[in-house]
């Protein structure tokens, strides 16, 4: 019970941090919605990266690595490395001066400027909101199920859940993105900090990693899993393409505008790549390491490693911190919620209310979708608990969608000639591939080979074209999200140059003032 | 030039990626425990961050801020220029 009682305390230390943003604030809404594009490097850089650590990076990552081995971090964590700061460089700093010479506050705004769309915007924005709202669902389920399970059981799920919902509910109410860049900043930091220590803890009291590396190297059934045999070279080069997502990710394209100056982003490109590895490669490496001493998992159920990682051998209160900073990505949440309420009261309310809406009145909204899609949250989590595997199915085909929209936005910063037709083609191929590619991954759930098996055919009419691997469907052994990249560019290049180019009046507005 | 040496060499790292020639392979083991296809991509990692530091050094996208001119970074998006 000692390492929730942590929890706990940390819950109350966050809460105190998101609601003391609140006063620093102006009541504006730009300042509600963007913390008044006020944030400095560091905040900035600690803001997006813990942004971006969720309890699908953290806990899915270990999990991963216990079933296929070493290779996940090369599959994730490097490659993201490399594209998500290339993203933030070229992308994110043209977002964030657009949204700041415009006045944008989200992607669908600046689209439907940049295009002067009204239906391709909001077809963009229907999309974009779908996919985001499992983020929110799995984050309250993780929260419920990591505090049962730091509990030993005492906490129910019912009441760690909602306990998560509502301390993330009360600093995004009060403290809006100010509140949650400062929460995430904390939180960056606490992780980076403590789950160090964990490492050399753990290391000491298994006597040593050498010693455990050595004996599953004479194991068999565990070596492989100190090599990358069990992914695929195909599926290895076409993982880099998922990274994308990160810039298409809502509130990461959101979080862009918050920056002070756009000399923000320096510090945030150049160190992303070190905190990634600082993560991941302990996170990875515990999870192979889970393999020698749980063995026998099977998928799903390896998700909670780390946590029996660390409550096994650190001491009940370093069990507790880092179970907080656990529950810490697992809240990663919160920036997904005040990214939809910002999606919601800008491209719904503000779009269609027009000058009516006073700044008091977004504001209230803002505040207004923050507890709806939190209620509505909760809900979802308590009474679909027992099919979260959807939901971790929807969040791994959302990687796809989002990283196959990123050409309609790297179109719209740097190709002039792109049109609102070709973004609208790009984002129907990508939500008609995406519903595709589920159906074909559930019509061959029943054929899914184990870890370690070799793929099968999906239809054997087709040979090879769709195989069914361990994780899902690949097209010739690649993972769909290159083909879907591929198309989006191939749509919206083809529908841009096949229809009327924009007026001469808006391409000077972007790219000659 | 600069461009094309910077895109060729970002090109290069991106290729570097791929190890193919590491993949069956556990030995070396890096400070004893850590196997060569994890401690390669570490390092791949530390210098992904090498990288950018010479992006950002030498193609930092320019005329993004229009403060940027008058060496000011508030950033107050309602203050007009004069």
């Amino acid at each position: 019970m000692i390492p929730a009682i942590v929890v706990f305390i940390y819950l109350a230390i966050i809460l105190y941090v998101g609601i003391f943003a609140f006063r620093r604030g102006n009541n504006t809404s730009e300042d509600f919605f963007l913390a008044g594009r006020s944030l400095g490097p560091w905040v900035f850089l600690l803001t997006v990266f813990g942004t971006n650590m969720t309890a699908f990076a953290i806990l899915g990552s270990s999990g991963l690595a216990y079933q296929r081995g070493i290779g996940v971090y090369g599959l994730m964590a490097s490659s993201s490395g490399l594209v998500i700061p290339l993203c933030l460089l070229f992308i994110g700093t043209k977002l964030w001066s657009v949204g700041k010479k415009h006045g944008h506050m989200t992607q669908v705004q600046y689209f439907r400027d940049r295009w002067e769309c009204n239906g391709t915007g909001t077809v963009i924005f229907s999309l974009t909101a779908l996919m985001m709202i499992p983020y929110i669902v799995i984050g309250i389920m993780g929260g419920g199920q990591t505090l049962e399970a730091l509990s030993g059981g005492l906490v129910p799920y019912w009441f760690g859940g909602g306990l998560v919902a509502l301390v993330v509910m009360s600093y995004v109410f009060f403290g809006g993105m100010r509140g949650v860049a400062w929460v995430n900043a904390f939180q960056t930091v606490m992780f980076l900090l403590f789950g160090g220590v964990a490492f050399f803890l753990i290391a000491r009291n298994l006597g040593g990693f050498d010693k455990i590396v050595a004996e599953m190297m004479a194991n068999p059934a565990q070596a492989p899993l100190l090599t990358r045999q069990r992914i695929s070279p195909e599926e290895f080069f076409s993982y880099t393409f998922i990274p994308l997502s990160a810039i298409m990710f809502p509130h990461m394209a959101i979080m862009c505008m918050t920056a002070k100056s756009v000399l923000s982003f320096k510090k945030t490109v150049v160190w992303y790549p070190v905190c990634i590895m600082l993560i991941w490669l302990p996170s990875v490496f515990l999870g192979v390491i889970a393999a020698h001493q749980f063995p026998g998992l099977r998928m799903g159920e390896s998700d909670d490693v780390l946590l029996r990682m660390l409550s096994d051998n650190t001491n009940v209160i370093l069990a507790g911190v880092l179970g907080a900073a656990i529950m810490a990505c697992v809240m990663a949440t919160d920036s997904q919620i005040m990214a939809l309420s910002t999606m919601f009261t800008t491209d719904v309310v503000s779009h269609y209310g027009g000058e009516k809406v006073s700044e008091q009145r977004r504001i209230w909204a803002g505040r207004a979708f923050a507890v709806l899609f939190t209620v509505i949250g909760y809900a979802v989590a308590l009474m679909l608990q027992d099919i979260k595997s959807i939901f971790d199915l929807a969040i791994r085909f959302g990687f796809s969608g989002f990283a196959s929209l990123a050409p309609i936005m790297l179109a719209a910063l740097y190709w002039k000639r792109s049109t609102k037709w070709g973004a609208l083609a790009a984002t129907l191929w990508v939500a008609t591939g995406t519903g595709f590619l589920w159906w074909l991954h559930e019509h061959s759930a029943l054929i899914a080979p184990k870890p370690g098996q070799a793929a099968v055919p999906v239809f054997e009419s087709l040979g090879n074209l769709f195989l069914r691997t361990p994780s899902g469907v690949t097209i010739h052994g690649y993972m769909p999200v290159m083909f879907l990249c591929l198309g989006s560019v191939l749509f919206m290049v083809a529908f841009s140059l096949m229809t009327k180019p924009p007026r001469r009046e808006v391409i000077d507005r972007y790219f000659n003032s | 030039m600069k461009a094309f040496a910077l895109a060729a060499l970002t090109a290069a790292f991106y290729v570097l990626h791929q190890d193919v020639w590491n993949w069956r392979d556990t030995t070396p083991l890096l400070f004893g425990f850590l196997p060569i296809g994890l401690a390669y991509h570490a390092g791949y990692s530390l210098c992904a961050a090498g990288i950018m530091a010479v992006l950002v050094k030498h193609a930092w996208p320019k005329g993004l801020d229009p403060d940027e001119v008058h060496g000011e970074h508030a950033g107050n998006p309602n203050e007009k220029q004069p």
